[in-house]
């Protein structure tokens, strides 16, 4: 459990614009452990999709990975060939889309979806393997074997997303990146969905990296939590951690905000929007909204250090030398 | 007193196919709901996809015509109203819809919104008066006018965009608007800063509203009363303290078990409780059944032989369940 199956340092993924490049993604470092759960969270527009995407190496022009390592059990991603990136993909990495509804080929059955991944990356399977194949995969999901033989439009959103996820797993991948897989499901559907990917990272060990924007999806599912904000990883440590005892400012209000169901009170917002990550402002990029601003933070850029075993937070407030 | 806008026992079914194969969708099913304008009051609608939330909120618009039942404003039907009535109507009563992309013409500046409804209802008298008017409501929902009039929509960001739509909601006085999934697009910090919008028209106005959405979390926050809706059938409703904190019936128990929690310890992954898929199965019994029998975790034999009628469980709070059939109907 304890050790890492991807690292990542210093990744930076910058988008080419006429004015600039957009700093999407600017120097995050963590590491993937082996079959944790490890949530990412961050406001619309904070880099997170576009860390998830760069750790397939799906980014396109006009986006660049500029600097960093993805590393994989010591292989540098960003090192290999096309061919070597296309292999890996599925077989090893594997990725559950936002948008389930327009990832899956609608006029191709759905066994047929299935099976084009296996034999690209494997082999063909005879009739029989392919149909044991794909009713063992649709039970691991909770879907009946009948679902193969249907097209996507006859699936309910919630069923179209539990394809994409057999579709994940059908090449057994060590690490699955699902990016907010349930967005646009209803909360009843979002359970189920996140029910049966937890069965799934549960019973194959596989790591699973869940991009979004919902603390409360985060809270009942991750192990780990890691912030990012306007590109940045702000604060990261466990899960139970992280809500007893949230450091960033941001990620306190990111807590405390969003409304629940246990009490009425005034809705309150992060105050500010999110900055340009075009021209990002000096110092800390946190500083035009931060409640607990300082002069330093004005400045000083403050980097994400670990300030005691397993908590790093990148906030002048936990810095070492007091001003 | 006449409620302003009223639906009585309205029903609405789509019907598609051909000669061969006919369809029949029923989007709502025998629902009566009134909105009061003094004291104004927030109801909310919740509701999945699919539960006609969208369709009540065409109907009571009279953007289409119920298939049974009647929509009545200031206690006329809206098929009978007269060409003055139904001027006045389409000023009392507004709507800001999901899409803040979709409502602009993009070949207009966004003062088109703003303008057009002021003069086809004669509300300002001068150019400046009318300028006057629009800069007030911009400033009442916190926009600053030097920086989003004389815009083109594309030049605003979503949530400037709704935003507009709730100041031209306002613009024209209404006495109720019709919010569809206003937030549902918008970036989550800009989100409770339109919820704070409504509110105001609420309490400063005394607009009332009808705020539908699928997120049961804001429709508790923002609403004085609510109906839960499941598949076209208004399933629960009532003060939404009562039913948020004491659902009775089982699906609003299980849409606000649902939500995932703030709090880790809370176990909401490993509940051995997993609804059934939405399966076309059964269709056939159900006009004659519990919509939500399939799924239900307390369904009893009677579910399946008649449709539940709305009991009352307290004065301000009815269920369309059999569990409570103690209760008066």
């Amino acid at each position: 459990m304890n050790t890492a199956i991807l690292r990542v340092s210093n990744l930076r993924v910058y988008y080419d614009t006429l004015a600039g490049p957009v700093k999407a993604v600017d120097g995050v470092s963590f590491d993937l452990m082996n079959g944790e759960r490890f949530g990412l969270v961050g406001e619309s527009g904070s880099g997170k999709s576009t860390l998830a995407h760069a750790l397939l190496l799906l980014i396109k022009p006009p986006g660049r990975i500029m600097d960093g390592q993805i590393l994989l059990s010591d292989q540098n991603l960003l090192n290999l060939s096309r061919e070597e990136i296309r292999r890996l993909r599925l077989k090893t990495i594997a990725l559950i889309p936002q948008e389930s509804m327009n990832s899956l080929n609608p006029v191709e059955r759905i066994k047929d979806q299935i099976l084009d991944g296996v034999a690209d990356h494997s082999r063909k399977l005879s009739a029989k393997e392919a149909r044991d194949f794909i009713r063992e995969l649709l039970d691991r999901v909770q879907l009946k074997p009948e679902v193969a033989d249907l097209f996507p439009h006859e699936l309910s959103g919630g069923m179209k997303q539990r394809i994409c996820l057999a579709i994940a797993i059908s090449l057994r991948p060590s690490i699955i990146i699902a990016d907010e897989p349930t967005s646009a499901l209803d909360v009843v559907v979002q359970r189920q969905v996140m029910i049966a990917l937890g069965r799934m990272q549960e019973s194959m060990g596989v790591s699973v990296l869940l991009v979004g924007h919902d603390m409360g999806l985060m809270a009942q599912f991750a192990d780990r939590l890691g912030v990012m904000y306007a590109g940045k990883l702000v604060e990261l440590d466990t899960v139970a951690n992280m809500f007893k005892n949230a450091l960033h400012p941001y990620t306190q209000l990111l807590i405390e905000c969003p409304p629940t169901l246990q009490e009425k009170r005034e809705f309150k917002g992060i105050p500010g929007i999110p900055p340009q990550l075009l021209n990002p402002p000096s110092g800390c990029i946190f500083h035009s909204r931060c409640p607990k601003v300082k002069k330093r933070c004005l400045t000083e850029v403050p980097n994400l250090k670990e300030i005691y075993p397993g908590r790093w937070v990148a906030c002048h407030l936990y810095s070492e030398e007091k001003i | 007193m006449t409620p302003l806008l009223e639906a009585q026992n309205i029903k609405k079914v789509f019907r598609s196919g051909g000669l061969l194969k006919k369809n029949e969708t029923m989007a709502l099913e025998d629902l009566c709901l009134q909105i009061q304008d003094s004291p104004p009051t927030i109801t909310g609608i919740a509701g999945e996809s699919g539960s006609g939330k969208t369709t009540l909120a065409k109907l009571l618009l009279g953007f289409i015509s119920p298939s049974e039942g009647k929509v009545k404003y200031n206690g006329k039907e809206l098929e009978k109203l007269t060409k003055n009535e139904r001027m006045l109507f389409r000023r009392d009563v507004q709507a800001v819809f999901q899409d803040p992309f979709e409502v602009y013409n993009p070949f207009h500046k966004i003062d088109h919104v703003l303008t057009t409804p002021l003069a086809k209802y004669h509300l300002a008298g001068s150019k400046t008066e009318m300028r006057q008017m629009i800069e007030n409501a911009l400033e009442v929902i916190g926009l600053q006018p030097g920086e989003t009039l004389g815009r083109y929509p594309h030049q605003l960001s979503g949530g400037q965009r709704q935003r507009i739509m709730v100041a031209r909601a306002i613009l024209i006085k209404p006495r109720i608007i019709l919010a569809d999934e206003p937030v549902s697009m918008v970036d989550a910090s800009i989100r409770a800063t339109i919820l704070q919008n409504l509110l105001t028209l609420k309490k400063e106005f005394k607009i009332s509203l009808l705020y539908i959405s699928h997120d049961l979390t804001t429709t508790y926050q923002i609403s004085d009363n609510i109906l839960v809706l499941y598949k076209g059938s208004l399933v629960e409703a009532g003060d939404v303290e009562t039913v948020i904190k004491k659902p009775q019936h089982p699906y609003t128990r299980l849409l606000i078990s649902s939500i995932p929690n703030r709090v880790p310890e809370k176990k909401w992954m490993h509940e051995d409780f997993l609804p059934a898929d939405q399966s076309s199965e059964n269709k056939k019994n159900m006009k004659t059944a519990c919509k939500f029998v399939d799924r239900c975790p307390h369904a009893m034999a009677i579910c399946r032989q008649k449709i539940p009628p709305l009991y009352h469980t307290s004065p301000a709070h009815t269920v369309r369940c059999f569990l409570y059939e103690g209760a008066g109907e």
